[in-house]
This record gives C-alpha cells, sequence and structure tokens, in this order.
C-alpha cells in the first residue's frame, strides 16, 4: 500500500488530525538520553516526592506515592533502560502512564516537548549488537542533532511480581 | 463500545443468579418437607422465568432443558406428578444442571457432556405419573380463555348474533420446532388472537407420527384458527403483528373471508372446536389435564423486593471517597494539633464531630457492600450433594448463621475455599457408612457449616463428625515428602498445620473429588488473599474442625503504625498480642542473628522488622523509642517483633497492590497516611515465613524455659 494519504494532503495546517499521518508525542531527558512516549499514554506529569519502597523488589522500582488518594507504583526510567539511577535534581519529574488498565510513574530527568512528528519520520530501531537485551523502543525519529527513541510502554513497565512461590525457599 | 445486547445478557445472567438461588431455597424447603403450594410456585416460577430469558438469547441447549424441568415442575405443582423424596432428589440434580448449563451459556460454550439423560429421566417422571384418562393427545382442554369455553353451539349462536357481515379470518399456523426451542408458546399467541375476537381453535395433528417413531424435539402439529374480530375495521397487520416475534419460526397464511351465519363448517373435522394441542414441542403429556401456564388467579406476584440494583464500581467509588475523607480527616487533625490547639478548643470538638460522623458513614458504606452469606451457603448444598455422591457416603449438611453478612468481595471469593475445604470433610474427614456403623455413629455423616460475627471479623467454620486426623498417617505422610525430617517431635497442631503445606495430600489413592494435586495449601492461600486466617481443630473419632476468620471488610483495617528503617509500616491490630519498650523485654541471644524474647514466660523468636522486610537497619533511632510486638497470625506460631517506634494506633484506608505490583512479599497492601505518605501494610504470617520461622518446627522455636 503506497502512502498517498489524501488526509495527510489536506489536512496538514490541522494539529489534531493525528491520527491518519502524524503522531504526537511527549519527548524527555532520561539517563542522558532522549526518548519520547505517545501522548495518548500519559495521563499527567508530576512533581517528585520521595517514595515508600517495596520490599524484594527490583533495583528500578523506586516504591509508591500518594496520587490523589490513590497508591501509584513509580520506577527509575533510566534503571530499566539499563542505566545509571537518575540523581537527585529539582527537574526530575514523574510522568504517570497508563497502558491496558494499569497507571505507573516513570522518574524521569526533565520532560522537553510536545512534538508532531509524520509517521513517515519515524525509522525503525536497528537492532542492536547487545544480546539479552529487550528493545524498549521500536520506532526513532530525528529531530534537529538529537535522536530520540519512542518507548513502548507495554515493554518498559515489569510484569508483574508473582512472588506466591519466592516467600518460600 | 459495547454492545448493548451484551449489558441486556449480562443483566440476565445476573437474574438468573438470582432466580436460581430462588429454585434452590424451594427444593430445599421441599427437601425439608414444605411442599405448599406457594414453594412449588416459586420454584416453578423460577425455571419459566430461566427459560422465557433463554429463548429471548437463542440459547436452544437452555431452553429445551429449562422447559423439561418446568413440565415435571408443572406436574407437581398440578400435583399429577406424586411428591417424594427420589423426586426431590431429581429436581436437585436438575437445578445444578440448569445451573451448569446457565454457566456454559454466559461462557458462550455448548453443553460437552450428556445431559439428556437427565432430561429423558425428566420427562419420564412426568409422563410416568399415573395417566388421567385415555391417551388422547389431540382433545385436551387447554381453557384457552378464563371464562367457560362456550359449547360448539353456543358458539354458533354467539357467530350467529353478530352481525350477518362479520369478516372472519382463516390462520393457518404451523410452527417450526425453532419456534418452540426459542421459547415461545402458541398458547400465548392465540391467547393474544382471543383479545381481537372470538376465536375457534382446532389441531391438525396429521403430521405427527405415530409414537414409536416420534421425535419428541421436532414439532408436528399445526393449528386452523377460525377468528371473529370483535372490531369489523380488523386489519391483516394487526394480526400479523401478533405473530411478529415467531414470523420466521412457523408457516402462517391468513385469509379473510365473509362470514356464514355460522363459524362451525369452517373446520368441519373438529369435534371439539375450541381444544388445542398442549402448547409444547414434546409430544403432547398424556397426563397433566391442567395446563401447563399457571391459571390467571393463582400466581402471586413475587413480593416486590426494597432493593436497588446498583453498578458495583458505583458503590467502590463511594467506598474509595470514604476512604479518602478517612485520610483528609486525619491530616486535617495532625495539622489541627501542630497548630497547638488543645482538647478544649471549639475546633476539637469540631473535630470530634467530624470524626464520629466519618466513622458513621464509613460503617453505611461498609454496610451497602455487605452481603449474607447465604447465597454462598446455598451453593455449598451441591458441593456436599456432589461429593457424597462421588465418594459414596451418607451426608447431610447442617447451616448455621446464614444471615451473617461480610463484604461482597469476600462472599465471593470465598466460594473457593469454602468448596475445597466441605469437599474435605467429606472425602477425607468422614468415614463410609458401613464404617461408621462400626463405630457406633449414625450412618449419616453430618457436615455442619457455620457462620458467626466474632466483633470485627467473621468466623466461618466446617465442623464433620467423622474419624478425625489421623496424625500418625499425616506424619508419615510429611516425612515421606520430606516436608519434616524423620524421628521429628511435633506437637498435635503442629502436625495439623502440616495439612496446610503445599504438596500434602493424605489420601493414598487419587480421589475423584479432591485429587487434583492441590491440597489445603490452596485454601489457606486463598483465606489469607483475604487477611484471613485458617485453623484447625481434630478430635479422634469425633471429628474435625476447619474454620477461617475473615475481615468484616477489605476496605479498612485496624492497625498499627510502626517505624522500622525510616518507613513507616502498619502492622494489622487483629495479630498483635502484646506490646514492649524494648528496654523492658526479655531478650536473650541463641547466636549470631538469633535472639529469643519472652512472652508470658515462653521465648518466642525474634524478628527485626527492617530487616525481615529487607531495608537496611537503621542506625540514629533513639533506643528509647524501641520496641516489641508480639505477633500470633492466627494459629500459627507466635513471634516478636522489633521495630524501632511505635507511632500510633488507629483504622487505616487499605489500598490494594496487586493491580499495580502482583503480591508483594511480606506485604499485604499498601494505605495512605495522615500526612500523605503512603505505608505497606504487614503481612505478618507471610513475614514469619520470608523469615524461616514458619519452616519445619525447629527446637529453637519451642523453647519453654522460663526466665
Amino acid at each position: 500500500m503506497t502512502i498517498s494519504d489524501p488526509i495527510l494532503d489536506t489536512a496538514p495546517d490541522q494539529p489534531n488530525v493525528s491520527a491518519a499521518g502524524r503522531t504526537e508525542l511527549l519527548t524527555f531527558q532520561c539517563g542522558g538520553r532522549a526518548y519520547a512516549v505517545d501522548i495518548m499514554n500519559v495521563r499527567e506529569i508530576r512533581s517528585w516526592s520521595p517514595p515508600t519502597p517495596l520490599p524484594h523488589s527490583p533495583a528500578y522500582m523506586l516504591g509508591m506515592v500518594n496520587l490523589r488518594g490513590s497508591v501509584l507504583p513509580v520506577m527509575d526510567l533510566a534503571q530499566r533502560l539499563g542505566a545509571q539511577a537518575t540523581e537527585d535534581h529539582p527537574r526530575n519529574v514523574i510522568i504517570v502512564v497508563t497502558v491496558n488498565d494499569r497507571v505507573h510513574g516513570l522518574l524521569v530527568d526533565a520532560v522537553s516537548d510536545i512534538v508532531h512528528p509524520d509517521l513517515n519520520q519515524l525509522q525503525d530501531v536497528p537492532p542492536s549488537g547487545a544480546t539479552g537485551h529487550v528493545d524498549m523502543a521500536d520506532k526513532l525519529f530525528v529531530e534537529g542533532e538529537a535522536m530520540i527513541q519512542i518507548l513502548s510502554i507495554d515493554r518498559v513497565l515489569p510484569a508483574r511480581i508473582l512472588a506466591d512461590e519466592a516467600v518460600l525457599p | 463500545m459495547s454492545d448493548p445486547m451484551d449489558t441486556i445478557r449480562a443483566g440476565f445472567f445476573e437474574e438468573c443468579g438470582e432466580l436460581m438461588e430462588v429454585l434452590e431455597a424451594g427444593l430445599l424447603a421441599l427437601q425439608d418437607g414444605t411442599s405448599d403450594a406457594d414453594t412449588i410456585a416459586s420454584i416453578f416460577r423460577a425455571v419459566h422465568s430461566v427459560k422465557g430469558g433463554a429463548g429471548a438469547f437463542d440459547m436452544a441447549s437452555l431452553v429445551a432443558f429449562a422447559h423439561d424441568f418446568e413440565t415435571l415442575l408443572d406436574g407437581v405443582r398440578s400435583g399429577t406428578v406424586a411428591q417424594s423424596p427420589a423426586l426431590v432428589a431429581t429436581l436437585l440434580r436438575a437445578a445444578d444442571r440448569l445451573s451448569d448449563l446457565i454457566e456454559l451459556s454466559r461462557d458462550g460454550r455448548e453443553p460437552t457432556d450428556d445431559f439428556d439423560e437427565l432430561a429423558a429421566h425428566l420427562r419420564d417422571l412426568e409422563t410416568a405419573s399415573p395417566p388421567v384418562g385415555d391417551f388422547t393427545p389431540v382433545a385436551l382442554d387447554f381453557g384457552l380463555d378464563p371464562d367457560p369455553e362456550p359449547e360448539p353451539a353456543e358458539q354458533a349462536a354467539a357467530a350467529s348474533d353478530a352481525p350477518q357481515d362479520m369478516l372472519t379470518w382463516q390462520i393457518a399456523f404451523r410452527p417450526h420446532s425453532e419456534l418452540f426451542s426459542s421459547g415461545n408458546e402458541p398458547l400465548f399467541l392465540f391467547r393474544a388472537l382471543a383479545v381481537l375476537g372470538r376465536i375457534a381453535v382446532s389441531i391438525d395433528d396429521s403430521a405427527l407420527p405415530n409414537l414409536a417413531n416420534l421425535d419428541p424435539d421436532l414439532a408436528s402439529l399445526a393449528w386452523r384458527i377460525t377468528l371473529i374480530p370483535s372490531a369489523n375495521d380488523l386489519t391483516e397487520t394487526e394480526i400479523e403483528a401478533i405473530f411478529e416475534f415467531a414470523e420466521d419460526l412457523c408457516d402462517i397464511t391468513l385469509e379473510c373471508a365473509m362470514a356464514p351465519a355460522s363459524v362451525a363448517p369452517a373446520w368441519p373435522d373438529a369435534q371439539l372446536p375450541t381444544t388445542t394441542a398442549p402448547p409444547a414441542a414434546a409430544p403432547p403429556p398424556p397426563a397433566s389435564p391442567a395446563k401447563p401456564v399457571p391459571p390467571a388467579g393463582s400466581v402471586t406476584p413475587p413480593p416486590a423486593a426494597k432493593t436497588i440494583r446498583v453498578d458495583l464500581d458505583r458503590v467502590d467509588r463511594l467506598v474509595n471517597l470514604v476512604g479518602e475523607l478517612v485520610i483528609s480527616q486525619s491530616m486535617l487533625a495532625r495539622s489541627i494539633s501542630l497548630a497547638g490547639h488543645d482538647g478544649q478548643s471549639d475546633i476539637m470538638d469540631g473535630l470530634d464531630g467530624l470524626q464520629q460522623l466519618t466513622r458513621d458513614i464509613q460503617d453505611s458504606v461498609m454496610s451497602i457492600r455487605a452481603q449474607p452469606v447465604k447465597s454462598l451457603f446455598q451453593r455449598m448444598t451441591r458441593i456436599v450433594r456432589e461429593a457424597a455422591q462421588a465418594t459414596g457416603k451418607e451426608v447431610r449438611l447442617e447451616v448455621v448463621g446464614e444471615g451473617t453478612e461480610i463484604d461482597k468481595t469476600v462472599v465471593e471469593r470465598l466460594a473457593d475455599p469454602l468448596t475445597h475445604m466441605i469437599r474435605n470433610a467429606i472425602d477425607h474427614g468422614l468415614e463410609s457408612p458401613a464404617e461408621r456403623l462400626a463405630a457406633g455413629k449414625p450412618q449419616t455423616g453430618i457436615v455442619r457449616l457455620s457462620a458467626a460475627q466474632q466483633s470485627d471479623r467473621v468466623v466461618i467454620e466446617v465442623t464433620d463428625d467423622g474419624r478425625g486426623i489421623d496424625r500418625g498417617r499425616v506424619l508419615a505422610r510429611a516425612v515421606a515428602r520430606g516436608l519434616v525430617e524423620p524421628d521429628t517431635r511435633l506437637e498435635t497442631h503442629e502436625i495439623d498445620r502440616l495439612l496446610f503445606r503445599p504438596g500434602f495430600s493424605t489420601n493414598d489413592e487419587v480421589s475423584q473429588l479432591s485429587g487434583r494435586g492441590v491440597g489445603l495449601d490452596v485454601v489457606q492461600k486463598a483465606i489469607r488473599d483475604l487477611n484471613g486466617v485458617v485453623s484447625i481443630a481434630s478430635e479422634d473419632g469425633i471429628g474435625c474442625s476447619m474454620s477461617a476468620s475473615l475481615p468484616l471488610t477489605l476496605a479498612i483495617l485496624d492497625g498499627m503504625v510502626v517505624t522500622a528503617a525510616n518507613q513507616r509500616m502498619v502492622i494489622p491490630l487483629s495479630a498483635i498480642v502484646e506490646t514492649q519498650t524494648l528496654a523492658s523485654a526479655k531478650i536473650r541471644n541463641l547466636g549470631p542473628g538469633r535472639n529469643v524474647a519472652a512472652l508470658q514466660g515462653v521465648f518466642v523468636p525474634m524478628v527485626d522488622l527492617a530487616q525481615g522486610m529487607g531495608f537496611p537497619p537503621t542506625q540514629n533511632t533513639r533506643d528509647d523509642d524501641r520496641a516489641i510486638l508480639f505477633l500470633r497470625p492466627g494459629e500459627a506460631a507466635a513471634y516478636a517483633l522489633q521495630v524501632d517506634a511505635i507511632d500510633s494506633q488507629g483504622q487505616v484506608v487499605i489500598k490494594g497492590l496487586a493491580d499495580a505490583f502482583g503480591r508483594v512479599p511480606c506485604v499485604s497492601a499498601a494505605t495512605i497516611l495522615g500526612d500523605g505518605q503512603v505505608a505497606l501494610i504487614v503481612d505478618p504470617t507471610s513475614l514469619a515465613e520470608a523469615a524461616g520461622l514458619a519452616r519445619a518446627p525447629r527446637p529453637a522455636t519451642h523453647l519453654e524455659i522460663v526466665a
């Protein structure tokens, strides 16, 4: 199927017709790299507050914070992506993402912008040499000098801990 | 976007659940000897409503079975089928089957096993009842009209009284089998026609095969109806409208003619003009002179219940909001006390009032979610029946306290563990009838299911009067399975606890009932997930009792807020036996990292909360604040928990973690404290297990030296 999308041709001036040929992304800095997530997965952005740690959980799982009366799990996205732990900084924020009825907080260095790249600007992430590493991003795009990876929230969120058996050695 | 039909379907199945409860309750009353007309009528109505609804959704197998069931019940109601214990047993089986079929239909599956046998049995029972009169399938008076049917002569007279130019309609009506399988009823169509005018109905049974070749599922009857409309301007459309819902399910032709003086010649071959065949797809049942449709006067409408059906989500939202209220109120109390107001000010009075109101609101909201355990217990009667049948044992179920109320979620999630407990009691607890007689017990074993509220918990107990736990066998099995070291000496209650260890099963042969590789550990896990505890007590030869103590609600918990590793955590108050300051406690060291503390003269193992939770130990706490909490989670052995400080005590709102995290070790849930910070609610049982206390008992845990 060739992409001669009529909507794309007729509606470049309307930013909200994103379904057809453009996508709306939130970009942010995390562990020294630039990432983006689909804005439809973002529920809100909130300032950093120290979370309550959870016992026997992976290092990237920082714990839980109170999100207006409900318990929001928060992870350090940098550690989740295999980088160094995020350092405390006033610009640190928690991006609250939601996918498949799960709501999760991602600690990042700072949010950058909202961008609308055309779909045909997106490239596949080339297969990397690192073994045993699950790619969290499928696509990337270039903006100015920067390369921005688009994260798949589905894969970033950890599988639910099923520790039933882990309690008893 | 959900299909509106799905909502209606969901509503139907919800209703089915209620109807099945009515049905079950009625049948049980019947079993206990209450066989008044009201009870039977309520049973009949329940099955009839299921059939009607199922017909609307094209659930053929459900309709067919419900129909057979209903027909038999109608026989019972009209007295043509004699009541007997055997009949009630069959009816109960049929109810079980109906409930299965409803479940299958709900999941969109077709019944895989063969239930025709039971359906046939129902039909047999129905037809085996004393036949009334000769076998004259087409000549039954069905009383289409509540008024006495006019004699042909009268009718002719009536017809001749009508204006001479009166139109008559000839309607030929040949239903397809699908008409019946979808729950339609020709009689109702005829009744609707009778509203339009005077009707005469005759049957055409020419297509009816003889009895030997008869397929009861095929419709082989046809009717001819002559309608003399009461209004002269009756149109074809009006008549067709009556058959609107059936029009794809039958052949129908309409003819209009000027009426002669009498309608009689219009159906010369009919001797009894106003009779019709039974409105069933089955061959006309020879018995049952009464019609299967209740006479208009005898049906008392079910009393209108003073309830409304509310979406559970809405209730949950309310529960959440009240939780928020509790949190904001404690935040407010905190800031007021920080602002330096003392106990005498108006502000404090207002706060007290608010606190009282909050608690009242909370109680009321919780009571919305509370449900009597009755429906749950009723379901267990079936489990008992099936288990008794499968094991060949005679069992009577006694139920106590079915009015006890508990949170709806708890009720729902109790079904599986309770089923297991009951099966276990029948399968492992009760002896066979012969063994019982030999032991001088009545042949019929008793399983008692009871519920009772004890302060803020509900205790559900399954007691049998069987042989009790064979502790020798249990221990031997545990050794064989490698669960305990050989030659271990265990207290009786410790042996009993072995039953709850994963991978334990005492019956050597895999029995049909409990032999699915799941043991009582599954029960324990399910109850624990509900913040409950299971305990077991047994006496040789007298019986065994297993009880589950459950919180009234899953939303609020009474707890003690403690600090460890600079984190505040909540310990459920129900598990705390005693608290002591670290300074005053008698603590002895058994070796590196193994401390014991004295609780009422008995040394129990000590666990450091921070360590147990896997948090780094705290450095800078003041020794004065340190305290010891003695915990006894359920029946498990007590242990001491060392914390850095005891913060406060009060109610906390439970925030489940499972959605976000799955199960977290040592933690049952989280809560939000007065200052808005999230705190973990510790699960004392799982904490003890993680600390290695709940493994096969070691000597260290049983030091009974009085210090």
